[in-house]
């Protein structure tokens, strides 16, 4: 399927989603447990995608201390827990890559 | 007694309350929209594609994980599916702002769907619940989710174009994970939805070899499982 196709059907469904109960009204309610279950999906995929990017590099685990990108990644958790601010999350993550793989290098770990 | 009605509620100025509700908002908007561009870029699609996306999807989240699965070559069925799970939460949106909505023309359903984003979405209704329905409220939706709409697209342009100029050796990439980790850490408030988040990472992580990328919607169904299951014991 070319990356044309993805988008317009991933868009078709992305905005028959938005507009379902704006357009169905009372003659369809959502169930109380899909209704809950809705709540955790966005947090659930979006720390998927997290975990699998910090901890695989080329489809290998790698949980060790020289890991730079899974060390990276634990101090934005922290930053973003304690600041709430994206854009120091995003800032202090990329700069804590950058200085990990320099200094790893620097020491030829 | 017609009196009563508040200056507020006439189209214009309901649209322009909609416009100043999301402007903070936008300022945090932007940095997404620029890093979607240039992630984008570096994954291999091409300019107009990653504009595109923005113009037809209109869902940050999901097209943040398009670029990552599309660099990896996933058959564009499980891509689809991706972004429909992704997405599903809009229908939680569509619930709640529907009866503020229903007395409209189909067309303003229509295009109102279309702009029912995150962002637009909680802006509103706070709106629509402190007012209620006046008449004219659904011109402030109107006003936040165009302002949003304007920025996401020339964020993304500016990505775009950022992403063909910055040098492959600023590691771009790692910049998906930490706009993830900027966007679910701030929001996790109680024990389930870290459960959620904790339980589903570990399952990717476990999940991780299944073919066609199918690991991150399991890994995802486990994690909402968990979160529910945290939250039901209460």
């Amino acid at each position: 399927m070319s990356i044309w196709l993805v988008m317009l059907f991933g868009g078709i469904l992305t905005y028959l989603t938005r507009l379902s109960f704006i357009w169905l009204q009372d003659r369809f309610s959502m169930p109380l447990l899909i209704r809950r279950a809705l709540r955790f999906v966005p947090p659930a995929v979006l720390s998927v995608v997290i975990f699998q990017e910090l901890v695989f590099r080329n489809s290998t685990p790698d949980l060790s201390l020289t890991n730079t990108r899974l060390l990276a990644g634990i101090i934005a958790v922290v930053i973003a827990w304690r600041s709430r601010s994206p854009l120091l999350t995003i800032a202090s993550g990329m700069a804590s890559l950058l200085l990990l793989n320099l200094l790893f290098s620097f020491f030829g770990i | 007694m017609v009196s009563e009605l508040p200056p507020t509620q006439t189209r214009g100025s309901q649209f322009i309350h909609g416009v100043k509700a999301i402007l903070p908002i936008l300022l945090a908007v932007a940095p997404f929209g620029m890093i979607y561009g240039a992630l984008a870029r570096q994954s291999g699609l091409s300019a107009a594609a990653a504009q595109s996306m923005s113009f037809i999807v209109f869902a940050g989240s999901s097209q943040f994980v398009t670029t990552q699965l599309v660099s990896q070559a996933i058959p564009g069925l499980v891509i689809v599916l991706t972004i429909f799970v992704v997405n599903l939460r809009h229908a939680l949106y569509s619930a709640s702002v529907a009866p503020y909505l229903q007395r409209l023309p189909a067309r303003w359903k229509a295009g109102l769907a279309y702009l029912l984003t995150d962002e637009a979405y909680a802006v509103s209704i706070l709106h629509f619940e402190k007012e209620g329905s006046s008449g004219n409220q659904h011109w402030f939706l109107f006003g936040a989710g165009l302002g949003l709409w304007t920025c996401w697209q020339l964020s993304t342009a500016l990505g775009i174009f950022l992403g063909a100029v910055i040098p492959a050796s600023w590691s771009l990439d790692f910049a998906l994970p930490l706009t993830f980790i900027a966007l679910i850490v701030p929001a996790l408030k109680d024990r389930a939805g870290v459960a959620a988040a904790l339980v589903a990472g570990v399952a990717g992580v476990v999940a991780f070899a299944l073919p066609y990328k199918l690991g991150i919607i399991t890994a995802a169904l486990v994690g909402v499982a968990a979160g529910m299951l945290v939250e039901g014991k209460k």
